[in-house]
Formats: C-alpha cells, sequence, structure tokens
C-alpha cells in the first residue's frame, strides 16, 4: 500500500485517492484541426515509462482535489508532490539495481 | 558431491549461445513468445529463428496467471479468435506430446444483480450465435456444479444466475510453456535464455537486428511478445504502443482436498478463484490502480478479493493464505489485445493481452506467427491492429467479457 502525501490533507493511506494517469496531458488546443492519428494520441497514447512516471491523483475520500506525483514505476517510490498546473520536477530515476540481471 | 547423485534427467530443450545471425528472433520467450516460434517453425517452415528471453524462460506472467481458458467473450471478433485458441488447445497436449493437464472443467461467470443479468444473458446469445457454447444458469443449478458457493440471499450480492461455458477451464501454465520449448527446440528454434534486448538496428525504416546482453544479434524480421514490457521495447525501436503496465496480483492457500470442482468468476463482487491439480485454491481479481512495472502490488487488493471470496464460498474461511504474487500486465484502452504490424519495417507486435492473455496463448502464436511469416495479418487478427486506435474501430471488451481474465 502506497503512503501518498496529499499537499492539503498529509500523508494518507493509497485507498483514500483515485489514480488519474500520466500527467501533463492538455486537452488539444484546436480539436477540430485534430488528424485522426492526432486524436488516438490524445485518447489512446500515453507514456509508460519504466523509471519515472509524472502522474495524477485525487484525494476522493478528502479534499476530493487533484494534484501531481513523481513515483519510480520499479520501486513504486514517491519522489516528488506537486501541484496541478506546476511543471514537473528535475529528478532523475535511480538506477536500475541489475542491469543486466533481469530477474526482477 | 554431485557425481553421488543419479545422472540429470533428459534436458527439454538445448542452451545454445545466439548465432549471430536468424531469419527471425522473436523477443520474450513467455507463453506468446513460444507459441509463436512453435508455429512459425511448425506451419511456416521457419526454422532458423531464436526466442530470446532476458530472465529465464516463462518467469514473466507465464507461470504467474491463474490458468484460466475460456472463449465466452460478447463481440464477434474476440469470440472469433479466442475460441479459436480454445480449439487449438483442445488439440495441442496431442500435437505437443506433452499432457499440460488441460482440463475442461468449465467456467461459471455469476451475475448478482439485475444488469449482470441482462448483458450476461445477452453475451449468452452472442456466444451462441458464433458457434461458441455457453449457457445461462439458474442459481439451484449453479449450486449443483459447484456445490460449495452460496446461493442463499444472506449475502451483499447475492447470486442471481451465472454464465456457464463447459468447454472452459484451466491448464498448468509452466507446463505448457515447457511443451512448447521442447516442441521449438526439436524444430531447431534457438531458445536463449538470460538475453535481454537492449536496442534493435535498423536500416532507413527497417529493422535488422537486436542489441542484447549476449551481443549483437542480426535478424531479417522481428517480433515483440514482451507482455508487460512491451512499450519499453517499442520506445527502444523507436515508436509508441497505446499500453499501461499494470501490476496484476494472484494468491494459492495451502493444498486441500478436491472441493471446488470449476472455475467460478465474479465480475460484481470481483475475484475468480478455481482449485489446482495439486489443490491449492487459485485465486485472483483486478489491476493495482497504478502503472507499475514491479512485479508485485499492495495487500489492500488481497483483502478485498478475500472479502469476495470468503462471501461465496464460506468454507473458504478456514483456508489459508500461503503465497501472494505479481505479475505486469499490458492493459490498453479497449482490453483486447494487439496483434499486428508495427511502424517498423519488419518489425511486428504482439501485445496488449493484459489480464487474460494465457487463454490467448496458442491464438496469439498462431495468427502472430502468419502475420510475421507473411507480413500480412491472418483474418483473426486483422481486427486487432495498432490502426484501431486510429480509425475507432475498436473492439471494447470491457464490460463484457465477464471478468477481464
Ligand atoms: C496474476 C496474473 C493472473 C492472470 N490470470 C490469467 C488467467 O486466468 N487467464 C488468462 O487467460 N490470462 C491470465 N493472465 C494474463 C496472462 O498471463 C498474460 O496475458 C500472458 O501470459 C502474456 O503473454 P506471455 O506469456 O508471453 O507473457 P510473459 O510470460 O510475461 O512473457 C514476456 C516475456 O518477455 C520478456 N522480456 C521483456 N523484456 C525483454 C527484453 N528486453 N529482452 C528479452 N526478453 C524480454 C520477459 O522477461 C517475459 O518473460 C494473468 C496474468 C497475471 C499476472
Ligand atoms: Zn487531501
Amino acid at each position: 500500500m502506497l503512503l501518498i502525501e496529499c499537499p492539503n490533507c498529509g500523508p494518507r493511506d493509497e485507498t483514500e485517492y483515485h489514480y488519474g494517469g500520466e500527467a501533463h496531458v492538455p486537452y488539444p488546443e484546436d480539436p477540430s484541426q485534430l488528424s485522426d492519428k492526432e486524436w488516438a494520441e490524445y485518447l489512446f497514447y500515453r507514456s509508460n515509462p519504466k523509471g519515472l512516471l509524472a502522474e495524477r491523483w485525487a484525494h476522493t475520500t478528502g479534499c476530493r482535489r487533484w494534484f501531481n506525483v513523481l513515483r519510480d514505476t520499479v520501486t513504486y517510490e514517491i519522489k516528488a508532490v506537486y501541484a496541478i498546473g506546476e511543471p514537473r520536477p528535475a529528478l532523475q530515476a535511480d538506477p536500475p539495481q541489475h542491469p543486466r540481471g533481469g530477474t526482477r | 558431491m554431485a557425481d553421488l547423485l543419479p545422472e540429470h534427467p533428459d534436458f527439454l530443450w538445448r542452451n545454445p549461445d545466439p548465432k549471430p545471425s536468424y531469419d527471425a528472433v522473436i523477443i520474450g520467450g513467455g507463453g506468446h513468445g513460444l507459441a509463436t516460434a512453435y508455429f512459425l517453425a511448425s506451419r511456416h517452415g521457419m526454422t532458423n529463428i531464436a526466442v530470446l528471453e532476458r530472465g529465464w524462460l516463462a518467469g514473466g506472467n507465464m507461470a504467474r496467471n491463474t490458468a484460466i481458458i475460456r472463449s465466452n467473450y460478447l463481440w464477434d471478433e474476440s469470440a472469433a479468435i479466442y475460441e479459436h485458441s480454445l480449439k487449438l488447445w483442445e488439440q495441442l497436449p496431442e500435437e505437443l506430446e506433452y499432457d499440460f493437464l488441460f482440463s475442461q472443467r468449465g467456467v461459471l461467470n455469476l451475475a448478482h444483480t439485475l444488469g449482470d443479468v441482462r448483458e450476461s444473458v445477452r453475451r449468452v446469445n452472442a456466444n451462441v450465435l458464433n458457434g461458441v457454447d455457453a449457457e445461462w444458469v439458474t442459481p439451484e443449478q449453479v449450486k449443483e456444479l459447484c456445490p460449495i458457493i452460496n446461493i442463499g440471499d444472506d449475502i451483499r450480492y447475492p447470486v442471481m444466475g451465472a454464465t456457464y461455458q463447459a468447454r472452459a477451464g484451466i491448464a498448468k501454465h509452466d507446463h505448457v510453456a515447457w511443451a512448447f520449448a521442447r516442441k521449438c527446440d526439436e524444430l531447431g528454434v534457438d531458445i536463449i535464455q538470460n538475453c535481454e534486448v537492449t536496442g534493435f538496428l535498423k536500416d532507413g525504416n527497417r529493422v535488422t537486428g537486436v542489441e542484447t546482453s549476449r551481443g549483437t544479434i542480426h535478424a531479417g524480421k522481428v517480433g515483440l511478445c514482451g507482455a508487460g514490457h512491451s512499450s519499453v521495447l517499442a520506445e527502444l525501436a523507436g515508436f509508441r504502443l497505446p499500453i499501461q503496465s499494470h501490476p496484476l496480483q494472484a494468491l494459492v492457500s495451502e493444498l486441500h482436498e478436491p472441493v471446488h470442482p470449476t472455475v467460478v468468476m465474479s465480475n460484481h463482487v470481483h475475484v475468480y478463484v478455481s482449485q489446482a491439480h495439486k489443490g491449492e485454491l487459485v485465486m485472483g481479481a483486478g489491476v493495482d490502480a497504478y502503472n507499475g512495472y514491479g512485479q508485485r502490488g499492495a495487500f489492500h487488493v488481497i483483502e478485498e478479493q478475500m472479502a469476495a471470496a470468503v462471501e461465496l464460498f464460506p468454507i473458504f474461511t478456514r483456508a489459508h493464505v500461503l503465497r501472494t504474487w505479481g505479475g505486469i500486465v499490458d492493459v490498453t484502452l479497449d482490453a483486447s489485445p494487439v496483434v499486428s504490424k508495427s511502424p517498423v519495417d519488419q518489425l511486428y507486435v504482439n501485445c496488449g493481452w493484459g489480464t487474460g492473455g494465457f487463454k490467448g496463448t496458442p491464438s496469439a502464436g498462431y495468427t502472430f506467427a502468419h502475420t510475421i511469416a507473411n507480413d500480412e495479418a491472418h483474418p483473426l487478427n486483422e481486427p486487432f491492429s495498432l490502426e484501431r486506435f486510429e480509425t475507432g474501430v475498436l473492439i471494447d471488451e470491457h464490460g463484457a467479457a465477464a471478468v477481464a481474465h
């Protein structure tokens, strides 16, 4: 279970939150101009890195507000919590522990 | 010390070093990669090929799944490919000369609400029209098929009936992988473990080989069967996939006498249960919400499915959780797989089987091998192309496929 630090309420169990997937995906500025390929990108394609992912969470059973989290998708460690609208903090992922082992 | 031991039994496959070049390489030594190699060799005469696996054979989702096999999907495209798979399951033990304990003990998909009932009856009708065996059964018939289930109305979501597919069942997943691997090896396929693909060689827009932890390997064609790691591989090859990787967990109890004769799945209270041949109760449910490559998830997910299981099967209150584990599943937004050409020439993708690709192993291998060999989709996987996300011809199996496994 993740312990997530809500910017408004403080640390709470993961079960109090709703996951919102990748952060920083803006609604198209001029939707009528999008090609089918661009619509597909907007609707169905999201980053899926093995490493740091900027993602949205909502504190649904608390303050009910959305915020951003920078989390490592391998260790699940939360590296930063920041407000919607703020840019992604410049942090690097930890180096993999077994670069060649492949046993994880 | 070693010479005091009896002789090692025959190995099921060789462990060759990679050759400098192959006609095709398949990335990923899970069920899908092995099945693809098997059908390339046995149906398309492509025997100068290799399967490259970063860890050990079937160490990914293949030997972590709950091994449920069924074909009672709603949409025509899904029914076709999953039913084809089920027919292959019925012939594979003989064809591969390996008894991997394929047991057609039937699958019940429970309905707990009026909405469930309507959706289930609709799915049964659709299945019958598509030649998939399916019937609607009443709570009393559910009880006959699975006597330990509670069909009383003293629970939060009483059982209002179920769909039943008699030809569905389970198989022993690790043995399935070994069965394919042994036949591949007999046909001349090199199975290369501890060989991680770290990059792709390209000539213009055409793939010409891969960089691996065991050196450069040239290849005329490359097939991706990386399951949870599909996005990582695609990124190395220079394109994106409409995939999100999630942890999916499962668990087993200690061994018990046979008490559970079939497979029971419930979408609404969200648990599915069967009893392995050895005697463990095998259970699973949904993915952990967030993206994850950690092969583990959170305990509250286990707790919820246990609560659901205990309500449906009161005798399970006496059982214990012996072991839990997780895999990395590759989920698409329409909950259907991708078996397709890719934006790179001679590079093909098989992914997005998500939480339910074990049952699809034979069909994935069969159609993907066809696609690789002919540079063209088989009619069965034609609808499962990457283009569908642009054309909008999605195959939305989210609610319709009962539970997503
Ligand atoms: C807990 C759980 C329960 C499930 N239950 C069911 C079920 O009941 N019924 C059902 O139908 N399906 C089920 N599934 C889904 C099913 O297991 C998968 O859809 C299916 O196994 C995916 O295909 P695969 O066997 O080829 O995957 P995998 O076995 O994951 O194979 C992919 C392989 O690619 C390798 N790889 C990745 N990156 C690289 C690289 N760079 N170089 C070389 N190799 C690489 C990995 O190491 C891995 O071995 C379940 C999955 C899980 C996790
Ligand atoms: Zn809050």
